[in-house]
């Protein structure tokens, strides 16, 4: 959320910075609401939480919905409404304990980050092969030996993969449910997408090794045949469908429902003066969805493939029962059509072999890796989401609390 | 929109039609609507086809009483019987105890972000980290309490480390729902609290968080159903029993998606295969309806905006 440095006047109540005014902004749904008493109210009661405080709170710049709009902003006023100190202690107490939880997320985000560091430094200190690019895994015993390369390719891979093929999907769906799907079919279909999300990944993995990768085999063959020119789909000797290829296509299939919601929620949202004004030009249906459902949403959607991407970078279980990992005496092989191991499987695979510290060391650096991928990918989809148009901001949180609120405002 | 303006028929005497469009432009409409449905239903396939997998090859083991009362002891690969109760405890158990740690985090957190850090640099942290939290991969939550847990601390592998885990993937969840549920309480209902002279914790406690029950119910059980689907954790942090355990600081204990992945490489034998298939519909149940009741409370709890 980018916030104004108090130089820009907010002109929007959810302090958006202020910029040119378009369309939407005179005629969103939600224009600022009527200057309210809560003003007052809020204004004391943050006064009160400032002085409990250790922290020093910016008074200048975004406050909530209430004061923004409110005559008197807490900067202009002289001296500041006294009510007396009720609920004193309460209020500290109860402050205090939220405050509390929300230092402790920092914490634990501060402390995942500290100790997988911390245990994975000796480790890559003993290690005497390249951790960035080697592709040999040999941890553990005298000389040690470990690198990512081979592990990150194919989580990278595998993952794009599983964007590409679920975006147009989530997009499609996306699109059906919100301007296509007749209103009373609407509402039930976006909960049957949602309840993909609801099967547990291990079952993913069972019904995409046994049911799904046998019926993909005539399209990895024929695939191969036709591009197998390209070291990229060159199809290794043997009739093994445990590939990357097929790890893709179930990994897009479990990020469909992630990347759906959000694009939902996002085409929605498209002022309806921008569709009703196409439509009114002559548009057909979908010139309406190109030429306004589509550039207001093109920021959503891209930090919705964002957020399906971390999503499957970090995909266990699934990914574990269908990639076969291959013999290591076999030269490795950049191909989707061959098996491999990702970060996530590869720990997941390993954990009986945690059984010294310098092993161990070795899997949380793999760990650490994945966690800081992960960790700029999601970050990338924030920050797109942050600096994109106004109405863009909803996809803030994750599916399921996106589902649930809408779910409860129905 | 110029193709809009070209295409504006010419008036040559006869009625001017306005509805008429282009042959291209109606192909074009038509091919849109064509690709859309049809990306619904590849959208649906595999849902509909995993749910009938896992039906049609699990359901008669849950009809029998020992399925859900008995546990898996002295029965080998290769034989038939026994139950899923160890299991099905075991995941109930570790569940609970996230919770127990979890949610009064979340909403205390929630509570944070929208009544006192409000617009505050230190909220944005917290939110952010927040998102950060989000997109941590499970594999990673259970990296981390290995290295807690185990290599710091050197306790054993049991149920507890697992719930510690779990509480990092299910804090998110449940604090943005929270969080927008909150947001969504209306100010008139605070400043009239507040004008009757009650402190905000009060009015936090009394009026806005019960106002906002339903919703955070509702976030409380997608928690749960995310968590208790989630087998990495189980595979690094606690082994798998085929006996009933119930103590989450001792020892092994049996959950759900472990007693799937126990199996998983014998489904070659019928017995073997059975047991996967009634325990991955279990879980399926399990957590599905977790997520129906979330919506149930979710429409019937839902904030009467103005």
């Amino acid at each position: 959320m980018s916030s104004p440095d108090g130089t820009a006047p907010p002109d929007r109540p959810d302090g958006t910075a202020a910029e040119e005014p378009r369309i939407e902004d005179l005629v969103h749904e939600d224009a600022g609401p009527t200057p309210r008493f809560g003003g007052l109210a809020s204004e004391h009661a943050e006064h009160e939480a400032a002085a409990a405080d250790a922290e020093v709170m910016t008074e200048s710049g975004v406050e909530d919905a209430g004061t923004t709009t409110a005559p008197v902003t807490p900067t202009e006023t002289g001296g500041k409404l006294e009510l007396g100190p009720v609920g004193h202690l309460g209020d500290r107490l109860f402050g205090g304990l939220a405050r509390g939880s929300g230092g402790l997320v920092v914490l634990i985000v501060a402390f995942v980050g500290i100790f997988l560091l911390a245990l994975a430094i000796p480790a890559l200190i003993d290690d005497k092969s390249n951790f960035l690019f080697s592709r040999i895994w040999e941890p553990g015993g005298d000389q040690p030996r470990f690198g990512i390369a081979a592990l990150f390719y194919t989580t990278v891979i595998s993952s794009i993969i599983a964007m590409l093929i679920a975006v147009p999907i989530a997009i499609g769906v996306a699109l059906f449910v919100t301007y296509y799907a007749p209103k009373r079919l609407a509402a039930p279909v976006a909960h049957a997408v949602d309840l993909l999300a609801a099967v547990p990944s291990i079952i993913y993995g069972l019904w995409g090794i046994l049911f799904f990768a046998p019926i993909l085999r005539p399209v990895i063959n024929g695939l191969s045949t036709a591009l197998g020119w390209i070291p990229l789909f060159e199809k290794p000797p043997g009739d093994n469908v445990g590939v990357v290829f097929t790890a893709s296509v179930v990994l897009a299939i479990m990020i469909l429902p992630v990347v759906t919601a959000i694009s939902r929620e996002i085409f929605a949202q498209t002022p309806i003066a921008h569709r009703e004004g196409a439509l009114a030009l002559g548009a057909t249906r979908w010139e309406m969805i190109r030429l306004s459902v589509l550039p207001y949403g093109r920021s959503g959607v891209v930090s919705a493939s964002m957020l399906g991407l971390g999503r499957a970078l970090g995909e266990t279980v699934a990914v574990l029962i269908i990639l076969s990992v291959p013999n290591g005496n076999d030269p490795w092989n950049s191909s989707i059509f061959a098996g491999g191991e990702t970060f996530a499987s590869k720990i997941a695979n390993n954990a009986a072999e945690f059984d010294s510290p310098e092993k161990t060391g070795a899997y949380i650096a793999a760990g650490l890796v994945l966690f800081v991928v992960t960790f700029l990918v999601n970050s990338a989809a924030r920050i797109i989401v942050d600096r994109s148009a106004p109405g863009t901001k909803r996809p803030r949180r994750n599916r399921r609390a996106g589902a649930a609120t809408e779910g409860a405002s129905a | 929109m110029t193709a809009v303006a070209e295409n504006k028929p010419a008036y040559d005497g006869k009625v001017l039609d306005l509805t008429g469009k282009s042959g291209a432009r109606a192909f074009k409409n038509t091919l849109a609507t064509v690709l859309i449905v049809l990306a619904f239903a590849v959208a649906m396939i595999p849902l509909l086809w995993i749910l009938f997998t896992v039906v049609s090859k699990g359901y008669h083991l849950l009809l029998s009483a020992d399925w859900w009362s008995q546990s898996q002891r002295g029965i080998t690969v290769r034989r038939a019987g026994g139950g899923a109760y160890h299991a099905i405890m075991g995941t109930l158990i570790m569940a609970l105890i996230t919770a127990v740690i979890a949610v009064p985090i979340a909403i205390l957190g929630a509570i944070y972000l929208v009544e006192y850090g409000k617009g505050t640099r230190a909220a944005k942290v917290v939110s952010f980290m927040i998102d950060i939290l989000t997109g941590v991969p499970s594999i990673v939550a259970a990296l981390f309490v290995y290295a807690v847990w185990i290599t710091v601390f050197g306790f054993n592998r049991v149920g507890f480390a697992v719930s510690l885990s779990l509480v990092l993937l299910m804090l998110p969840v449940v604090l943005r729902s929270t969080e927008e549920m909150l947001k969504l309480v209306p100010d008139e209902l605070r400043e009239a609290s507040y004008a009757l002279g009650v402190p905000k914790w009060k009015t936090i406690l009394k009026v806005v968080v019960p106002t906002a029950f339903g919703g955070i119910i509702t976030g409380v059980m997608l928690g749960l159903a995310r968590v208790m689907g989630e087998t990495a954790p189980l595979l690094i942090l606690v082994g798998y029993s085929k006996n009933i355990n119930l103590n989450p600081f001792n020892g092994f204990m049996g959950a759900l998606p472990t007693m799937i992945n126990q199996d998983r490489t014998e489904l070659a034998l019928p017995n073997a295969a059975d047991r996967v298939w009634a325990a991955a519909l279990t879980l399926i149940l399990l957590v599905l309806a977790l997520n129906l009741l979330a919506r149930l409370i979710a429409r019937f709890s839902a904030i009467k905006s103005k």
